[in-house]
Parts: C-alpha cells; structure tokens; sequence
C-alpha cells in the first residue's frame, strides 16, 4: 500500500464529501464491522475514500491520533489540575519544555498574559485521583526543576459542564 | 439508579484496549477485527466491550482527534461570574456555539471553557457574540506555543486502585 504522504493524488471525493466527512468523524467512528463503510456511505464515499482521505489528514497533522478518546472523570482521575505560572520571557520556552516533559504533566502551552488580573504566561495541567497528590506531584516537580522563585497558581477543576471534542468542521453552506 | 462505579469494574482486558488503543486504531477497513485479532477476542466481543465504555461514559468516542491548531481556529477563555449562580452561567456558555469544554474552577475567572470555529474570524465572531450575550468580558488566552500536545496519557491504573 502507497502511503499517502509520498501520494502526489489528489483527495478523493468532492469538498462537500469531505467536508461532511470530517463533521461525521468529529462525532466518532461507528462501532460496527465496517465503520468507514458506514461513514462514507452517508458522505458519498466508497470505503477507500473514506480511509483514503483519513490517511491522508493523518500524513498532513491534521488528524493527530486515531484512538479510544478517555474520558478521565468517569474513570476516576477527578483532579484536574491547571497549573498557571508567570515566567518571564526569556525562560518560557526553556521551563514549558521541561515541564511538558514530566510524566504527571498531560498538556503543557504558552498563552499571553493580560494584565493587570492575569499575569501567568505557561500553562500546564496535571490529572490525578486525588488533590493531594497532584499537589504533592507538583511540589516535587517545582523542587526538582528548580522552579520555586516563579509565581504560580493551581486552579482545581470543581465541576465538568462539558467535556467533548472539538467542532471544527466548516457548517454547510446554505 | 446511582453511577456506576466505573473505577472498579473495568477488566484487564478492558484495561489493555484503553492502554493500547488510545492513539493507534489501525485504519483498515475492519479496525475492530483487527483488535480483536491482537487481543484474543473476536469483532463482536471487542465492539461490545467499546460500546459498554462508552455507555458508562470511560470513553467519549472512538475516532480522530483533530489538531485544534490545523483543524480550525480554537481559544482557552474565561470568565468570572458569580459564584451562587455559576450553574447557570455555565449553561449560558454551554448554549452558545462552538463551546467544547467548559469546567468550574476555584478562582475569581470560574468559568473555563474552549471555543471552538472553522476559522479565525468565526471564533472572534462567537466569542464576541457570547461576551454581549453575557455583558462581562471575557479572558481571552489564544495559544501561543505548544510544549505537550497529546491528550492521550497513561492512565495510573495502581493510583486508582488505591484510592
């Protein structure tokens, strides 16, 4: 098989096929035998289209994982920790990497500071079962990384009103 | 009838599909087959295993996760509103379009949610139209640079056993 990304082909399907397709898979693979089958029946899409054009998104980055999408809460890991840190400039690239390296730190992003209420410039989250211990994996964290001479503030997560994908697909036009 | 329970009733081989499976579906054209194949079960079994998880809400959906930053144009926003009534702010969010996670969390801004939109000046557009909505401004904290972006992340089967 031809990977995509060597393919100079172009997408197969017209743009409203795809663009529907992308708005179907936003709402997940069908849990049936032929699930590509089934989506690109209700896109116009043979089956191989419909893995075709995947493929092909997967190659481009714009489809970063194809996968079982957890839900921690449900499982049990309901500490949801936002760690926000003011670091100055100079250093933010150098201490996101560091902390985006740590096992216990799932996302890890630099966002603009708006002053005067918001002086933090590096987020990064911990997920856990308990406060306590994501907090004490935080103070570890801070301890080993030398990070104890920046501002930072936890912000725990209290309550989830909404917890799903992403919408992105292009509505119809009409 | 109270929640299930999820923390507790998930076998290893549940647990293996959760651990294997979070970031490399096969992409062929009988996906479920071929876990089922590496497993030891067969198509049916491993469909439904994945449909009991979803119904007890451990997954959200089986699919592709899109690349917010290709995908479209997304923002981390937040907003402070007050405390007794933050349930139902949190439904005035949740209405408008485009919102995909919005939690409560322990801070003056209490409401943090992401806005969703095909492209750059759609989410402008919406978040506009939801801060007029509201009548209080909201924070606006575009990602500048990402260190971590997977969302898939080892779940600490031994953390939840013990607590």
């Amino acid at each position: 098989m031809t990977h995509a990304a060597l393919s100079p082909d172009p997408l197969p399907g017209d743009a409203e096929a795809r663009r529907r397709l992308r708005a179907l898979l936003e709402e997940g693979l069908p849990l049936s035998p032929r699930p590509w089958q089934a989506l690109g029946e209700r896109c116009g899409l043979s089956e191989d289209e419909a893995m075709a054009c995947v493929r092909r998104w997967q190659a481009e980055g714009l489809i970063k994982r194809l996968g079982l999408v957890v839900r921690h809460r449900r499982l049990g890991i309901r500490a949801n920790a936002m760690v926000v840190w003011d670091v100055p400039d100079a250093r933010v690239a150098e201490v996101g990497r560091r902390l985006a390296r740590e096992i216990a730190v799932t996302l890890c992003y630099r966002r603009p500071r708006r002053p005067p209420d918001w002086p933090y410039n590096l987020f990064c989250m911990i997920h856990g079962t308990r406060r306590e211990r994501v907090l004490a994996q935080l103070d570890e964290i801070v301890a080993r990384l030398g990070l104890a001479d920046l501002d930072h503030r936890v912000l725990f997560s209290e309550r989830a009103y909404r917890q799903c994908g992403g919408r992105y697909a292009p509505e119809a036009a009409s | 009838m109270s929640r299930p329970d999820t923390d507790h009733d998930l076998d290893a081989l549940d647990r293996r599909l959760l651990d294997g499976y979070q970031r490399s579906l096969p992409l062929c054209a009988r996906p479920y087959a071929r876990v089922a194949e590496r497993l030891g079960l067969d198509e049916a079994e491993v469909i439904a295993r994945l449909e009991r998880l979803q119904a007890l809400g451990v997954i959200g959906r089986v699919g592709p996760v899109f690349d917010h930053a290709r995908a479209g144009a997304s923002l981390l926003a937040a907003v402070a509103v007050p405390p007794a009534e933050r349930d139902a702010w949190a439904e005035r969010v949740n209405r408008a379009p485009g919102v995909n996670h919005n939690y409560a969390r322990d801070h003056h801004y209490n409401l943090w949610f992401v806005m969703t939109a095909p492209d750059e000046g759609c989410l402008a557009a919406r978040l506009d139209a939801l801060e007029a909505e509201l009548g209080r401004p909201l924070l606006r904290l575009p990602m500048q640079e990402g260190y971590h972006i997977d969302l898939a992340f080892p779940i600490p089967w031994f953390e939840l056993e013990a607590s």
